[in-house]
């Protein structure tokens, strides 16, 4: 808990009454937005989506400095490794596994998460190994191009075997259940109603509280520092004695595994899956989220992705009505001029705070210690 | 064997635009060490003002001659992409140049991303038709044909290659570009404006792009918001196959890739007994793309250099 609330190190009661705070808000949150209607809720719900991605990516691009443009594909992975697992497209479609699975395929989700983690850190792998050598420019294009090579494989991989249903997608998903409470419909507790998308509001929490966690332990550990030894200088790290290559894929691998977990979330969230969700545009609004929030520093990541998935709900909602008003029709969408502004964020921030808008404290100087060192100076 | 010249054809038609295109992105590369990922959307902005301007004169001028209106909307589409270019290059990329390597890649990104919504907010995001200003005149070998805008193609791109190789080892610009690639403090200590040289370096390259997306507007007939940017991104590959920083590399890395596209995309149904079709061409680049990385990362022309991280 001290590693969550690094201000309140010294002061245990403190650390816990601002964590006790701070659930209270995340639980409270949906029925909050609610009253807005249930798309806020929804848009809350991919907000946590997003952390978990973001912070998936800042482990590659913040923590080891390894650009990739083709994260999004391992959220594909994951997505439609649910969806494949998950609806009646294979057994429709293969007589054999329709006789051996009677009922269709279903599976838990205490199979899916782990399974799908581990299928999303052996792309990661494979993704990692042909590129370890290069230099990190040469990274992002290759990565940019596995990117592209999922999403054109997602496309045409319905002929000569229908693995993927094409461009159609693959529909029908079942919802997620725990321990036999299905996620879809609305279930009550305490004369309370929980609609849909509280409950997969509460379970996205759960999964980013647990990637949070695991991100900061991550970076505290021994191979954090290996990654960020690699980021600031290669040869010095490797110099060090710290094993580059074993360390970039297990960024590369265990990056992905976020990816994975939440593309199998999202895939059970929406009951749909197609290759437009995995554009090179997501990956560059993922890389906005890391970018923006602040690069390797957790705090930042999650306010980066948190401010930029809600972002377009509000813009949904003011662009357009907005120019209804003044020019009498909607001349720029709110799409596209989303993804303006994303772009000229990134260069913006890159030019004038190129740390982020909260950025991680510097190296070795903890804000205690600077105090000291102050002190000691006037005295 | 007519499916092969044919395909040769096209193939060397499609690599001689990507050479074009690799062609501005080696010489950035060459002298900044940076991936000019806008490059791709400045040939799209090309294309575009080319058409437009096209479209303009034949609704004023209904009786002009087909490669007159060619021309004027190269020359009106050559200063747009080069003040566009400069522009990217003054704004974007020239203060982060002492930055980290990920900085300017990432404002690379982002401003690739600007253009393509203001190039879709002014000509909207439909297909729009590229008429057709010169005649076809199809060559006949076989079966295999070869149209009269192919050939000029082809023969327009080793015309401006050929100029720009004498520019780049006869002139005194080329000189200094050479020594600012080789070493910028350097060059600049021995006279060379390193901020001009970069900055004719985007300038050229930027031109190259346009008329490379007037070629592949006028080959397809068609333009829209996002055409330049997978051609700019294999033109990349075709860079990298060749050994990035290598002019005469990229001529001919630009051109294997696209004979490889073609030629895939038209064996790949037979190869592989029809399993898989030719729209898996766009793989190839990036297929080729790794291959290369892994077994000669310093490309078919390039010299092994250090790496200089």
């Amino acid at each position: 808990m001290a590693n969550v609330f690094p201000r309140f190190r010294n002061s245990p009661a403190a650390a816990f009454a601002a964590t006790a705070v701070v659930a209270a808000v995340l639980i409270l949150l949906p029925f909050l937005f609610g009253q807005l209607g249930n798309a806020w809720v929804r848009a809350l719900a991919f907000a946590l989506l997003y952390v978990m991605l973001a912070l998936g990516l800042n482990i590659v691009v913040g923590f080891a400095g390894l650009l990739d443009l083709g994260y999004i594909a391992f959220y594909a992975v994951g997505a439609y490794m649910y969806a494949l697992l998950a609806s009646p497209h294979l057994t429709s479609n293969f007589a054999w596994l329709a006789q051996t699975f009677p009922n269709g395929l279903h599976n838990s989700i205490w199979f899916v998460i782990p399974f799908g983690a581990g299928l999303a850190a052996m792309f990661g792998i494979l993704l990692g190994a042909p590129v370890l050598k290069l230099r990190g420019d040469y990274l992002a294009i290759v990565t940019l191009g596995f990117g592209e090579i999922m999403r054109i494989l997602m496309n045409n991989l319905n002929a000569p075997v229908n693995i993927t249903n094409g461009p159609q997608g693959i529909t029908l998903i079942d919802p997620i259940s725990i321990g036999g409470i299905s996620l879809a419909k609305t279930q009550t507790l305490f004369g309370i109603q929980f609609p849909s998308v509280y409950l997969y509001y509460y379970l996205f929490l759960v999964l980013a509280i647990i990637t949070i966690v695991v991100c900061i332990r991550l970076q505290d550990s021994r191979l954090g520092r290996a990654w960020m030894a690699i980021r600031e200088d290669e040869l010095a790290a490797k110099a060090m004695g710290i094993n580059v290559r074993n360390v970039k894929l297990l960024a590369f691998s265990l990056g992905a595994t976020f990816g994975g977990v939440a593309g199998a979330m999202f895939s059970a969230f929406q009951g749909f899956v197609s290759p437009e969700s995995f554009t090179l545009n997501e990956s560059i609004i993922v890389l906005a989220m890391v970018v923006l929030g602040g690069l390797g520093h957790i705090p930042g990541v999650v306010l980066g992705a948190v401010l930029l998935s809600l972002f377009p709900e509000v813009l949904r909602h003011t662009v357009a009505p907005l120019q209804m008003m003044l020019f009498g029709k909607v001349v720029i969408e709110s799409e596209v001029l989303r993804m303006m502004l994303y772009g000229l964020a990134m260069v913006l921030i890159m030019l004038y705070r190129p740390k982020g808008l909260w950025p991680a404290p510097e190296h070795g100087i903890n804000p205690s210690s600077r105090a000291d060192a102050g002190k000691a100076q006037a005295a | 064997m007519d499916t092969f010249i044919q395909q040769a054809i096209n193939g060397l038609v499609l690599g001689s635009m990507y050479s074009l295109i690799a062609l501005g992105y080696t010489m950035v590369y060459g002298i900044l060490n940076l991936i000019n990922f806008a490059h791709g959307d400045v040939l799209t902005v090309g294309a575009l003002t080319a058409l437009s301007t096209i479209l303009f004169l034949q609704a004023f001028f209904p009786g002009m001659p087909g490669w007159t209106l060619m021309l004027a909307g190269l020359l009106a589409a050559i200063p747009v992409c080069v003040t566009l270019s400069l522009v990217i290059e003054r704004v974007a990329y020239r203060p982060l140049r002492n930055a980290p390597r990920l900085a300017p890649l990432i404002t690379a990104i982002g401003v690739s991303i600007v253009i393509q919504t203001v190039a879709m907010l002014v000509w909207g995001r439909t297909y729009m038709t590229f008429p057709q200003l010169i005649p076809d005149l199809p060559l006949t070998f076989g079966e295999a044909t070869i149209t009269l805008t192919k050939m000029m193609v082809i023969g327009l791109s080793a015309a401006v290659m050929i100029g720009l190789m004498l520019l780049v080892n006869r002139t005194r610009l080329g000189r200094a570009m050479r020594a600012t690639a080789e070493n910028p403090r350097v060059a600049g200590l021995m006279g060379v404006n390193p901020n001009f040289v970069i900055a004719m370096t985007f300038a050229i390259g930027a031109s190259l792009a346009a008329l490379a997306g007037v070629m592949l507007a006028a080959t397809y007939g068609v333009a829209h918001f996002y055409m330049g940017f997978l051609p700019g991104l294999k033109a990349f590959t075709a860079a990298v196959l060749g050994g990035i920083g290598n002019i005469p590399g990229a001529m001919l890395g630009g051109l294997l890739l696209g004979l490889i596209e073609a030629l895939g995309a038209g064996y790949i149904g037979q190869l592989t007994g029809g399993v898989l079709g030719s729209h898996y061409q766009d793989i190839f680049a990036f297929l080729i793309l790794v291959l290369v990385l892994i077994f000669r990362p310093s490309g078919l022309l390039g010299e092994r250099v250090a790496d200089r991280a």
